[in-house]
């Protein structure tokens, strides 16, 4: 018995353990000669937010310095924030809001600002409680989900709820604006406030509907070369493409507003 | 048990390389909790631990972890009887449905759930039809804890009828007990020190249950928010609370596990209720 459940133990404990780590793998590193004058590696940290138009924008760049890895780590920017704090070996830092950005500001070179995010509100297709307004959230009986004030999601919500005077009485407050946008797209919440690039990220799934108010709290997204960096030729050179031309595109088709 | 135990021990037939082995792994485990012990504001810990959200996120997770417990007890032990006193074809199947959720990542445990309780469910959707809601609600939590903590309670239970055997049962039924009176009297008692291991587990299991609430049940302080919740909610704005708030998780957890070790032995097949 006491073997059964020491075995039965350690299987909880194992299971109870597994976690879970997310990282880009480089790409091949293509060695063909070339005039480019950057070339090695580089890592770059960016908020979840960014995941689809940083994937992209690192392709890209890489594309057009044959001789350059671009490696990406995507997460919330607390969460590298405490990496980079750590020691982690990055070398370009986005952050979905100045505030995290200032928590490292003495790991960091000077952060630019290249790109905004507004709030909006995000239903269900079909939109089954009927929500055109903001006031409409905070309706008795509709199960409204929103991030939770001290992430910046939710720190955007509560600066809105003061500026329209309405008070929400959410039925959840999500960690993650990803939570609450899987919510509201599995229809178990009738409505959610999410960033504008994830109504349009989600697609068919879920249905945007922007509220003037919105324009009362928007989030600025700072990107900054770390200090560190071993490679802050190529560094900077990426935070150029990603507030050049380039970059203003890919951002603008996301839904990303001009800083 | 302690002199049998006692003479187990001086026997030492573990070879050196093993222990070295064995203390490596154990370090493995026991160093990461010290690190994190070390962080402990201690200055500032009661304040911390004591806030208005960390106490309605333990009081949250001790209720819907004991709620779940009873629902375990109340549906393992018929499982675990059925599992392991009788025979059906298919059985090897529903065992390994059953214990499917230990090895499930909780996240699709919670995705699952959904699919089954959420309002757009397969049995969601009749329930809200008839006015009832688990979305969002501290049920939800329940639901969720009970899901993962099942088969604890069931594995732990199955395990000990199985090792007690049925020559007791057997007696009692030829000398004209009844089947409940059986189960009442004889099968009962007798794996009672693993029923209790099992329920301590689950309850524990409950207690750190984490990523199905969250996928499932939503995260609101005082109703589904529970104290792993709150931890990583305060891991972003107060490292220091979630530090702190982890240790007290760590000690319950502790306790409850040393709880379980200290009934374990007692379950031998030889000591029966009168």
């Amino acid at each position: 018995m006491k073997k059964k459940l020491l075995a039965t133990l350690a299987v909880g404990i194992l299971l109870a353990t597994a976690g879970c780590s997310a990282s880009s793998p480089a790409p091949a590193l293509s060695v063909a000669p070339t005039k480019d004058s950057l070339s090695g590696s580089v890592t770059v940290f960016a908020a979840a937010s960014l995941t689809k138009t940083f994937g992209a924008l690192a392709a890209k760049f890489e594309a057009a310095h044959p001789g350059v890895t671009v490696t990406t780590s995507f997460a919330g920017s607390a969460d590298l924030v405490a990496q980079i704090t750590a020691g982690a070996p990055a070398d370009v830092f986005a952050s979905a809001d100045a505030k995290n950005m200032a928590k490292v500001s003495t790991l960091v070179g000077s952060p630019v600002n290249f790109a905004t995010n507004m709030l909006e509100i995000a239903v269900p297709p079909g939109n089954p409680a009927k929500i055109a307004t903001f006031a409409d959230l905070a309706r008795p009986g509709v199960k409204t989900v929103v991030c939770a004030p001290a992430v910046p999601c939710g720190a955007a919500t509560v600066a809105i709820e003061a500026a329209t005077g309405v008070k929400l009485t959410p039925v959840s407050e999500e960690n993650a604006v990803t939570d609450v946008l899987g919510k509201v797209s599995s229809a178990e919440a009738d409505a959610g406030l999410v960033y504008v690039t994830d109504v349009k990220g989600a697609g068919s799934r879920v249905t945007g509907i922007p509220f003037p108010q919105s324009s009362t709290a928007v989030n600025t997204y700072p990107i900054a070369t770390i200090a560190a960096s071993k490679n802050s030729k190529v560094a900077t050179a990426f935070v150029e493409y990603v507030t050049g031309t380039v970059g203003r595109a890919v951002l603008a088709a996301a839904g990303f507003g001009a800083p | 048990m302690d002199v049998a135990g006692t003479r187990r021990a001086s026997f030492s037939g573990v070879p050196r390389w093993v222990i070295v082995i064995a203390l490596i792994g154990a370090a493995f485990v026991l160093v990461p909790l010290v690190a994190m012990a070390s962080r402990v504001n201690w200055g500032g810990f009661v304040a911390l631990v004591s806030s208005e959200s960390s106490v309605a996120a333990l009081l949250l997770s001790l209720r819907t972890s004991v709620a779940a417990t009873i629902l375990c007890v109340a549906f393992g032990v018929p499982m675990a009887l059925v599992l392991g006193r009788t025979s059906f074809p298919g059985q090897r199947l529903v065992r390994t449905i059953v214990l499917l959720p230990l090895v499930l990542p909780p996240v699709i445990g919670g995705i699952a759930l959904l699919a089954a309780f959420g309002r757009q469910g397969l049995l969601g959707r009749p329930l809200e039809v008839l006015g009832i809601s688990v979305a969002f609600s501290t049920v939800a939590v329940v639901i969720a804890q009970t899901f993962v903590a099942l088969p604890f309670l069931v594995l732990s239970l199955e395990g000990a009828l199985r090792l007690a055997g049925t020559r007791y049962e057997a007696v009692a039924a030829t000398l004209g007990a009844r089947p409940t009176t059986v189960l009442r009297r004889i099968t009962l008692p007798l794996v009672l020190p693993a029923l209790l291991s099992g329920a301590v587990l689950s309850f524990a299991r409950a207690l750190g249950e984490f990523g199905a609430t969250l996928t499932f049940a939503g995260s609101l302080q005082g109703v589904t928010r529970t104290l792993p919740l709150e931890i990583y909610l305060q891991r972003e704005i107060d490292p220091d609370a979630a530090v702190a708030l982890s240790l007290v998780l760590v000690i319950v957890s502790l306790v409850v596990v040393g709880l379980t070790l200290r009934t374990a032995p007692g379950s031998r097949p030889g000591r029966v209720a009168q």
